[in-house]
This record gives structure tokens, C-alpha cells and sequence, in this order.
């Protein structure tokens, strides 16, 4: 295997703009005879599949799901990053592109980095025109709000639920776009494997979740945006069907997997209520620009909050990091909620922290904090029973997000010709470590302004032909597709794919979750590995292949999460070093903070599947010629 | 989080295929007050599959209320008793130990069973694809500060643009109509001036492709709003109906 970037010469503010007038096009007539298959119709695969089909391709877009709207990008709350300086407080798009390749703790591609600041300014422009109604000011222009990670004001949001708004924006022009003729859009077809022929992708085979339907399609490229595998850790901030079987198979069909080690661990999520929960729930970032976090300053001291007065706290972002304070990026604030717990200042001893808008509510009234935050303090009312308004909430990190993913080029094309992967299914932007409001920006950067350009490119230079399905590599794939679904119904085993499920999360996010070490990891390999075993002698799969079987979909997404979960305990040992999400324990200062190994491990890790439980290494380096490699500091 | 659990008896339809006759199956469960209802289900369907019996096909994602896969009948209330709150959403201390529980799927004729608790929403994609969209191509927007918009304006039309889609409204309307989920389309573009060059010829799209789909008129009951989990406004329905007429009266034919 090689990896080739394929990064543009020239300064980085050059590269893309270059890079656009280098790239091959493809006549307007003749994009009709180029098919794209998009699977996965979040903001990254509804952008992208819009933007094709405007650009006259022939568009098959797929979702598990009964509408392409469902899709979990939905559920993003708090906003969308762009360096519009509309607030005239210094941003630029050099201060994005720096501020984000600091959060990402130097762990990502300069020239990737640089290109997403570029188009975010073109998102929120595109989002206005489409009737995403954005939070505005009185005088009609945009409102924007602050992040972790930034002292500038560059999100955009709307209420909390920009998620929702900017995916129905995606979801409006993708539907234009099958009104239209130029999007076919497939619903409740689950993608099983990645079809290769001639050593590109050249389609995939799915199931129909509705009658068990084994069938292929085929194009000329194909496009996963099929998010992320937090779901892994089973509970997480996901939704209940993301999943990694899409790239998962992807990556056994030879496409390497980048940074699986960096899984982002949310600061603000509601702390868990018992065995029974099925996920959890983050409450937006957001909340940090006006809630102060704090735990009792003694353990043990199990008074109500209200009750504890102000010199008998410990406001611990503010005192460990004054400059950035509650609003420190999210792996410093998730591991610092860890350490204040583990020494027992916890609430009530327990694994939660307050997070407190009195004195916003002291400052501005609650009338203004209920405008900036409604839905939020009504959702965390309903799941808790408690009113934000008058007591403090309770939050505790959370698995949420996942940086690592398939690994692509500059081109976000993986190492098989013809195989895309755009938004959080692919490595590319993030680093160790995502800043907030910075997923939306690039699942939408991704599918509006750059597959559609580069897959334009491999288009015009490669000229990749039409493969039929019913050459002998799409045959082979259905049949390997039925075979698995079998074996999983066959084993008629003891226990439950949820029970097999917990135990991985248990085993995850105990030893690769907020803080690694080596013994640990060591371990967790050993016991993910027998766990799999488990699985495949003892899982009990109820129902029939040819039926809508719920069960059936969720033991195949397991059976791929427990190798991937080994693949993460694998990288993170290999990753011998702190950086950003990824906290290994041997490489701390004595207060606490990461220390990174630049000399050693400033490459992304890109591994190449060779059979279960073994893989190779790939390394790209990683050359920072623009941005100087500093250590971070919040303080 | 001790609280000791409750215990419920559940009415459940199952219905094995769109054609199967289906009937409610009784069982009774033992419930953490702090679970949602479908962590209860979850719950129940780990018995029934540690017991090899088939598990309840329901439908859900986000459980965080805001993606609309989730909605079941709870006792008679499309996603359940609670006001303004997703099934999913929907925590189990809101019931009564010793309380009997009948969960069913959303009914109405343009949304049939597929199975158990799952319905077929496909009426309303076919709605959205027809109309719900500002006609433009990436790359030709002007800047977003370009066209100011009141706030006033703009928080309005994200008030209609909360809908999530979920299909209470249908379930809730006793004609099965689909006007409050269109309605609120219609109204987040006719609010905006970016709507305004489609206004009435999208109302008119929307509007056939809702009575297309086999939804059901709208006699102004206003059970929609009363069991919209995002509170869309009745209002809503009112903005279309005026540029229907306007769209109409002034024939611009769609």
C-alpha cells in the first residue's frame, strides 16, 4: 500500500485555488454519463449528492433510514464555525485554519486544515440562501457565538439545533435535486460491502432492511459519508444506528484506516442514570460560554449545591486555565471533570460536575438565558426532572465524536481509486482533537465545495468506465454478504448482541477511553479478542434474513465494532505519546497536561487490513511549515 | 438514582407485515423511573430475545428528540401523555406503578404499518421533494449579510422550521391530514425573502403532493398543535391556506 497526499505546491493560502485550475473537468454534457453512488445522506452525503446532481452527474444516494432527513447530524446543536469576522474581533481565515490545527493538537494535514477555513465562509452563505434561519441580531444581520478553543465569536447558530437546520437546508436541495431527476434516492438500505473490480471502487452491495434483499449497485465512484464510530464505546453521544460497518468494510476491502485511536470524549454530556440507558445525551457546548463548572472544593461534600457557598468550591477550568476558562477546548475539559471525580469532588461522590447559569441568570436576566438556551434547559428538564433554571445541571464527559476514520488524500479520495470519504468518516481536518462547532463546517466543506470539484477530477483524468453488476465481483460480494447474515443467525448462542455490546463499551471506555496506558491497553487487546470469540459462539440472533429484523442489523454493526475496538486499543498502544483526545498516562506533566513526542509521532497512522486482528502500519508524515509546533496553552 | 422501579403492564401492537391482522400482546415489566420508554422497550426486547422470541420492531435514532424517527401511540396520545416531548424523550416517572400502558403505532391511511410499531412515512418525503426547497445552485449564493432579516422574521421562521418531521400531527388528526407539516414549510420560506421568488408556486406543489400522498383535510381541530412534540404553531396552517388562495386567486398556475 501507498499513500500518496496528493498536496497541491505552493503557499497554503495558495493551494487550493491552485489546485482548482489544475484539476481536470469534465464537460458539462458528459457529466450525465458518470454515476456517483453517495451512501449516507447526513450533512457531508446530502451536500455532496446535492452538489453532484446540480452539476448534471447521475447521483444514487442510500440511508438506512425511512427519510434522508433522519440522519444524526441532526442532533448537532450548538453551531458552525466560519471566519466571517461579521464580530470585527480579529478573525481571519489564517486565525480558523491556526486555531484548529492548535485544537487538533498538531495531529493534522496543514493543507486540509487550510482549505476547510477557505470554504467556510461560502457555507454560511450557501446555508442563508437555502432559508436556514440563523440566530440574527436586531438590525437583521447574523448573530454569532463563542466556542472552545477560540477567543474569537465565529459560530453561527440557530438555537440550539443549527444541526437541524443546516442538514434540512442539505436535505431541501438534495430533494430539489430528486424532483429533478438527478439524485435517486434510496431509502432503508443498509450498505454491506464496498465492490471493487480492476482495483477500484466500483460500487456497493446493500441490504433492503425492509424484505432482507441482497442487491448491488454500481457507478463510477463512489462516496461514503457515513459518519462516526463512537457507537463503539455503545454508550455514547450517537445516534442508536450510526455505525462503522459502512467504512468497516470498506477498510477490509483495503482501504486504510486513519487515527483510530482519537475519539473524542465530550465535556458536557448528561451523566449516566443506570444499566438501562441505551445513549447519551450532550448538552451543546455552547452552554460553557455562560455556565461555570464546579464541584464541591472537599470530597465528601454531599450538601445540595445551593448550599455550598462560593469559597467552597473549586471552579476548576477557571483556575487551572483563567485565559480560556470554561471554555478550554474539550479534551482538557473532559479530562479535567475526570480528575476532579476520581478524587472524589465529584457530585455526591459520583462520576458528575455542576454546570451553573446563576450568575448568568444574576447577570442577564433569565429571560436572556432562556432566549440563548431554551431548548436545551427543556430537554435536560425532561430527561432529568430537574429545572436548570434553579439548580445547577449535572454533566459528565461523554463519548461523542471520532476524528479518526478511513484515511484520504488531499482529494479526499482513499488509497482505492474511486472510493471518497467526506465528513466524520474520514481522518482529515481534525487532528487529535476537534474544536466545537467544527463538525458541521466540515461534513459541509466536504460536500458542497470539495468532493465536487475533486471527484470531478478523477473523473476527467482517469476516465473510469461503467462496470456492470453482474460481474463475477459484485456476485461475490452478495454472496459474502448472505453468507455473514447467516453465520449470524446460525449460532444460536446465550446471549443477547447488546449484552456482547456493553461488555465492548465497558472494556473501551474503561481502557481507551479519557486516559491509556500501556498495561491497560495490553489487556484490552487480550479481552477484545476473546470477547469476539464470544460473540461468534454465543450470540443469540432471533428472526429471519428475508424479514425486517431489527436484531440481525444490530449484530452485524457489533460483529464490525469488535474489531474495529481492537484496532483502536492497537493504535493507541502504538501511539506511544499524549496528543489531544489521545491521553496516554506515561507522558503527562506533573500537573496533568499532555506531553506530546513530535520527534517520534508526528505522522498519521494509517493502517492496512491484513486479516482479523492483524494489520500493517502506514505513516504520513505530518510537515508543518506554516503553522510553528508549539505546546498547547490554555492557561 | 435509587429510586425503586415501577411496575407496568404493557398492551403492545404487533403486526408481523403490512398485511398481517395485527392485535395488542400483554406483558409486564419492571421499570427504572428514570428510564425513557424506549429504554424500557430496549429492556423488554433484551428478554424477549434472551427467551428466542421475535423483539419489537419500533423505529428510533437521535433519543434525543430532535431527529423524528421515534412516535408511538402512548395510551391514546401520539408520543405519548407529556406535552411538547418526543416519544423518546419520554421518561418512565411519568407513570404510576400498577399503571396499564397501551403502545400502538401512529395511524392513518398514508402511513401503513410495516411492522409491529414501525410505520411507512413516505408521503412525506414526496411532500419535501415536490416544493420544500429555495431553488439555487451551490456556488451562486451572495453574501450571508447581504439581505438582512429581522429577528423578528427570522425567529419566526425557525419556529416553523423546528418540525421534525416525525408524523404526530397526522396521527393526532382525526382526517389524518398532513397541513400542520406542511404548513410549517410552506411558512419557514414564505418568511424569509428567500423564499419569496417560489412562494406561491411551492405552496401549490406541496399542497398537491400532500393530497397525492393520501393525507387528509384539515377541519381545524387543532390536535396537531396539541401533540406536536416541537409545538408547531397552528398559525402555520394559516399562512399556507392564505397563499393557497392568494397563489389561486391571482392564477399562477404551478
Amino acid at each position: 500500500m501507498k499513500l500518496n497526499m496528493n498536496i497541491p505546491e505552493g503557499h497554503i493560502s495558495e493551494k487550493w485555488t491552485n489546485h482548482k485550475f489544475n484539476m481536470k473537468l469534465v464537460n458539462p454534457a458528459n457529466k450525465r454519463k458518470f454515476d456517483v453512488i453517495v451512501v449516507g445522506t447526513g450533512l457531508a452525503g446530502a451536500a455532496a449528492a446535492a452538489t453532484l446532481g446540480e452539476l448534471g452527474y447521475k447521483v444514487k444516494a442510500f440511508t438506512y433510514h425511512d427519510s434522508s432527513r433522519r440522519a444524526h447530524s441532526i442532533a448537532a446543536q450548538g453551531g458552525i464555525n466560519a471566519a466571517k469576522n461579521y464580530q470585527n474581533d480579529g478573525d481571519s481565515i489564517y486565525r480558523l485554519f491556526y486555531d484548529t490545527v492548535k485544537g487538533g493538537d498538531f495531529r493534522s494535514r496543514e493543507a486540509n486544515v487550510h482549505r476547510l477555513a477557505e470554504v467556510s465562509n461560502n457555507i454560511i452563505d450557501q446555508c442563508v440562501a437555502q432559508g436556514v434561519p440563523f440566530a440574527r441580531e436586531y438590525g437583521g444581520t447574523l448573530a454569532n457565538r463563542s466556542f472552545g478553543g477560540a477567543q474569537v465569536s465565529r459560530t453561527f447558530y440557530a438555537r440550539g439545533e443549527t444541526g437541524q437546520q443546516l442538514l434540512l437546508g442539505a436535505y431541501s436541495s438534495f430533494n430539489r435535486q430528486v424532483k429533478l431527476g438527478n439524485v435517486q434516492v434510496y431509502h432503508r438500505k443498509e450498505m454491506l460491502d464496498l465492490v471493487l473490480a480492476d482495483g477500484r471502487a466500483v460500487g456497493i452491495t446493500v441490504r433492503d432492511l425492509v424484505d432482507g434483499k441482497v442487491e448491488s449497485f454500481s457507478a463510477q465512484a463512489v462516496i461514503l459519508a457515513t459518519g462516526g464510530y463512537s457507537n463503539v464505546f455503545f454508550l455514547s453521544t450517537s445516534a442508536m444506528n450510526c455505525n462503522a460497518t459502512a467504512i468497516w468494510r470498506a477498510h477490509k476491502k483495503g482501504a486504510a484506516f486513519a487515527n483510530p485511536c482519537y475519539t473524542q470524549i465530550h465535556p458536557t454530556c448528561l451523566p449516566v442514570h443506570g444499566e438501562g440507558q441505551s445513549k447519551l445525551v450532550l448538552m451543546s457546548e455552547s452552554l460553557r460560554n455562560d455556565g461555570r463548572i464546579w464541584v464541591p472544593a472537599k470530597p465528601g461534600d454531599h450538601r445540595p449545591p445551593g448550599e455550598i457557598p462560593e469559597d467552597e468550591r473549586d471552579y476548576y477550568l477557571e483556575r487551572r486555565y483563567p485565559s480560556f476558562g470554561n471554555l478550554a477546548p474539550r479534551d482538557i475539559s473532559s479530562r479535567s471533570a475526570k480528575y476532579v471525580c476520581d478524587e472524589g469532588k465529584g457530585v455526591n461522590g459520583g462520576k458528575a460536575v455542576y454546570l451553573d447559569f446563576a450568575d448568568a441568570i444574576n447577570r442577564i436576566g433569565e429571560d436572556a438565558v432562556r432566549d440563548k438556551y431554551g431548548n436545551l434547559f427543556e430537554m435536560y428538564e425532561n430527561i432529568t426532572g430537574e429545572n436548570p433554571y434553579k439548580v445547577p445541571m449535572k454533566i459528565y464527559p461523554a463519548p461523542h465524536y471520532t476524528m479518526g476514520g478511513l484515511w484520504v488524500d488531499y482529494n479526499l479520495m482513499s488509497n482505492i481509486p474511486g472510493l471518497f470519504v467526506t465528513g466524520e468518516a474520514n481522518f482529515s481536518d481534525h487532528g487529535a482533537n476537534r474544536l466545537g462547532a467544527s463538525a458541521l463546517m466540515q461534513g459541509l466543506a466536504d460536500g458542497y465545495f470539495i468532493v465536487p470539484y475533486t471527484i470531478g477530477n478523477y473523473f476527467g483524468s482517469e476516465k473510469p468506465e461503467k462496470v456492470d453488476v453482474n460481474r463475477p465481483e459484485f456476485k461475490e460480494a452478495e454472496q459474502n454478504v448472505k453468507d455473514g447474515t447467516n453465520k449470524l443467525l446460525s449460532i444460536n448462542g446465550s446471549q443477547t448482541v447488546d449484552e456482547i455490546h456493553k461488555k465492548l463499551g465497558h472494556l473501551l471506555i474503561d481502557k481507551v477511553g479519557m486516559s491509556r496506558d500501556e498495561a491497560g491497553l495490553k489487556q484490552v487487546i487480550e479481552d477484545i479478542r476473546k470477547l469476539r470469540d464470544e460473540f461468534w459462539s454465543d450470540v443469540k440472533v432471533t428472526g429471519k434474513a428475508e424479514d425486517l429484523n431489527q436484531n440481525l442489523e444490530r449484530a452485524g454493526r457489533v460483529a464490525d465494532f469488535l474489531e474495529l475496538g481492537e484496532l483502536m486499543a492497537v493504535d493507541s498502544l502504538k501511539r506511544d505519546e499524549s496528543c489531544g483526545a489521545h491521553f496516554r498516562e506515561e507522558h503527562q506533566t506533573p500537573d496533568g497536561e499532555a506531553i506530546r513526542n513530535d520527534e517520534d509521532f508526528s505522522y498519521v497512522a494509517a493502517w492496512e487490513y491484513v486479516e482479523p486482528g492483524k494489520w500493517n502500519l502506514h505513516k504520513e508524515d505530518l510537515k508543518f511549515e506554516f503553522v510553528e509546533l508549539a505546546t498547547r496553552s490554555y492557561k | 438514582m435509587s429510586e425503586k422501579n415501577i411496575n407496568l403492564k404493557l398492551h403492545i401492537w404487533r403486526q408481523e407485515s403490512p398485511s398481517a391482522k395485527g392485535s395488542f400482546e400483554e406483558f409486564k415489566v419492571s421499570v427504572s423511573p428514570h428510564a425513557s420508554i424506549l429504554e424500557m422497550l430496549d429492556d423488554l426486547n433484551n428478554r424477549l430475545e434472551k427467551e428466542g422470541k421475535i423483539p419489537i420492531s419500533f423505529e428510533s435514532d437521535c433519543r434525543e428528540g430532535i431527529c423524528g424517527t421515534c412516535g408511538l401511540v402512548v395510551n391514546g396520545h401520539p408520543h405519548g401523555p407529556l406535552p411538547k416531548t418526543a416519544t423518546c424523550q419520554l421518561h418512565m416517572r411519568n407513570f404510576k406503578d400498577g399503571e396499564t400502558l397501551y403502545i400502538e403505532p401512529f395511524r392513518a391511511k398514508a402511513f401503513p404499518v410495516m411492522k409491529d410499531l414501525i410505520v411507512d412515512r413516505v408521503g412525506f418525503e414526496k411532500i419535501q421533494q415536490a416544493g420544500g426547497y429555495v431553488s439555487f445552485n451551490t456556488g451562486s449564493a451572495p453574501d450571508a449579510n447581504a439581505i438582512p432579516i429581522a429577528k423578528e422574521m427570522a425567529d419566526l421562521a425557525l419556529d416553523a422550521a423546528e418540525c421534525i418531521g416525525c408524523g404526530a400531527c397526522v396521527a393526532a388528526c382525526k382526517n389524518a391530514s398532513a397541513m400542520l407539516f406542511v404548513g410549517a414549510k410552506v411558512s419557514q420560506f414564505a418568511l424569509l425573502p428567500q423564499g419569496q421568488p417560489e412562494r406561491y408556486e411551492r405552496v401549490q406543489f406541496m399542497v398537491a403532493a400532500m393530497d397525492e400522498a393520501g393525507f387528509g383535510s384539515c377541519t381545524n381541530t387543532y390536535a396537531c398543535e396539541a401533540e406536536c412534540p416541537k409545538g408547531i404553531s397552528v398559525k402555520n396552517i394559516a399562512r399556507m391556506n392564505r397563499d393557497y388562495i392568494v397563489a389561486k386567486v391571482a392564477k399562477r398556475t404551478a
